[in-house]
């Protein structure tokens, strides 16, 4: 018997699967498809204080390999969400859920994040900095360490429960942001959120998704984020656990990943293409792990930089 | 939702990019996934990461038959599969046409645009089976570029068809040939969204139901990329529609 168990910043989960953010909506649609209680946790739709309509029609373009989105963190807004997706999921998924929060501003980000401290079922917060601060001209919380920084002290004052920084790729060295998140206080990271994209039409002439630009996901960005993964295991991952996400499709993928440096898995796109996709990678694991002579599925994790 | 297995089974070419395909099921469960006229279905195609929602134009115990227009890689793609491709294909995705006798009264007309022809044969069939009779309204560009004229005809309901060059029937809109009709006051639609755009404005309508188009990720639902704003809020066009209400609908 393979354990598949592994712990995040003191929470337990019973495999490393875990639905990405964005791709499982708060878990309605996938409790229809299948029983969610395989999962060792999901990470629900970015939400903001404000409900959010997202952006305009088509927010959706295809990619060799994967596929662009731009559906512009749509979501009910906090309140919302406690008062109707919480209870639901509660009837839905008994496991540990990731919050994975959104803001426009520093104070937004607290805010959003103490909101949550009295939902028991969420044990681990995933905070997005992939958002543009509307006090700094636009420019994306993620983009440099200060401004990571900024949000992860934030939000660290706000809450008592583990924060996860949710890094975007779109940067020079992710391992900086890394390290300046690690040393306000972050209990782990999560990466990579999506690469910015676009697609034109030849048709057209113009940008396929209205929003001109979208987030690249899907299988064309799994070495993106092994390396990434890799870089950040390297600066922090003495420290502080990461959850490894982008182009997760197999449990050989999921494997991988792990070896790279993370301590849990997201599997986003692969599942809207098959819905069943999390559920096959989790029933896969076991003999993965026989294959790869382990019997804990922990004992993965960065196994590829002490040559284990 | 069901994921299923289709056999890729026949095509028949009907204008030089429109096509007709029939998919069998390996078995009867499989087709039997499709519920509704106006559902969809969602292929997975070898190479390409999303899959390709198509429209069920009709159904039988073990089979799917679709009508596709190529519109880019991935239908030109579909249509020259090698016969007996196996297809892996989520069925009975959205929710279809409510043709109630009580929702949509006496006289429906239905009402296709090109491509969007296609779920109205499904829908034609069903009321017929259900005792209603249906006239149907199919626009196109011109003679050459219409289908599926015989297939309505043989089905025995009245058949009005219109083309923006004149050479078939009403020369013009499908409004142009709607403003004919005596009575026309519930429409089931599926077209550009141009045409629904016009068709829903038409001031005879007391009530309708119309099917959207989107670019879609999922087609289940979960990641909301083909959400529009409707009169009762956000709406997914792959599982809240893609048929939608006359009264629901912005613009």
């Amino acid at each position: 018997m393979v354990d598949l168990s592994v712990s995040l910043a003191g929470v337990t989960l019973k495999n490393p699967i875990i639905p990405a953010s964005g791709t499982f909506g708060y878990g309605r649609e996938f409790a229809e498809i299948y029983d969610l209680n395989i999962l060792g946790s999901f990470s629900w739709k970015g939400t903001t204080r404000d409900p959010r309509p997202g952006n305009p029609q088509p927010r959706i373009a295809e990619t060799p390999g994967g596929m662009l989105n731009a559906v512009g963190l749509q979501n009910p807004g906090m309140e919302a969400v406690l008062r109707e997706e919480v209870p639901n999921i509660a009837k839905i998924f008994r496991g540990p859920v990731i919050a994975n929060v959104c803001g426009f501003s520093l104070e937004e980000y607290a805010e959003n994040c103490a909101r949550l401290n009295d939902a028991e079922q969420v044990r681990i917060l995933e905070v997005n900095i992939s958002c543009p601060n509307v006090h700094a001209g636009g420019k994306n919380f993620g983009s440099d360490p200060q401004s990571a920084a900024a949000v992860t002290r934030a939000v660290r004052a706000a809450t008592k429960k583990p924060v996860f920084m949710k890094l975007s790729p779109n940067v020079t060295d992710i391992a900086e942001i890394a390290k300046a998140c690690e040393a306000e206080g972050a209990d782990g990271l999560c990466l990579i959120n999506t690469l910015l994209g676009m697609r034109i039409d030849l048709r057209t002439k113009r940008p396929l998704i209205a929003n001109r630009t979208g987030g690249l996901s899907g299988p064309a960005v799994f070495p993106v984020a092994v390396r990434m993964v890799w870089d950040v295991y390297e600066a922090v991952g003495e420290k502080i656990p990461v959850i490894g996400c982008g182009g997760v499709s197999s449990a050989e993928d999921a494997a991988e990943m792990m070896l790279a440096g993370a301590s849990a898995v997201e599997v986003g796109a692969a599942s809207l293409r098959d819905p069943w996709a999390c559920k096959k990678i989790i029933e896969d694991l076991p003999a993965v792990c026989e294959r790869l002579g382990v019997s804990q599925i922990s004992e993965l994790t960065g196994g590829a930089h002490h040559g284990a | 939702m069901k994921q299923c297995t289709f056999i890729w089974r026949s095509r028949r070419q009907l204008t030089p990019d429109t096509w007709e395909l029939v998919l069998m099921a390996l078995n009867s469960q499989d087709a039997a996934a499709v519920t509704a006229p106006g559902q969809f279905v969602n292929l997975a195609l070898p190479g390409k990461f999303l899959r390709r929602p198509i429209s069920v134009c009709d159904w039988g115990k073990y089979h799917l038959t679709l009508l596709v227009k190529e519109a880019g890689e991935g239908t030109k793609e579909l249509v020259r599969l090698p016969p007996e491709t196996e297809l892996d294909v989520l069925a009975g995705l959205g929710n279809g046409f409510d043709f109630a006798p009580e929702t949509v009264g006496p006289a429906p007309v239905l009402v296709g645009g090109g491509i969007g022809v296609a779920p109205l044969y499904g829908l034609a069939k069903r009321m017929l089976e259900n005792g209603q009779s249906p006239r149907a309204v199919l626009g196109f560009r011109s003679r050459a570029d219409s289908f599926y004229l015989e297939e309505f005809a043989a089905l025995g309901i009245p058949v009005l068809p219109a083309s923006e060059d004149g050479s078939l029937g009403v020369k013009g809109f499908v409004t142009d040939a709607l403003n004919t009709l005596p009575d026309c006051s519930y429409v089931l639609a599926c077209g550009p969204t141009a045409m629904l755009k016009a068709v829903h404005a038409l001031p005879q309508l007391t009530g309708g139901q119309f099917s959207f188009e989107a670019r879609m990720a999922c087609g289940f639902g979960a990641c909301v990329g083909c959400t529009i704003e409707t009169k009762n809020g956000l709406r997914r066009v792959c599982k809240d529609g893609p048929v939608f209400r006359k009264e629901e609908i912005l613009w």
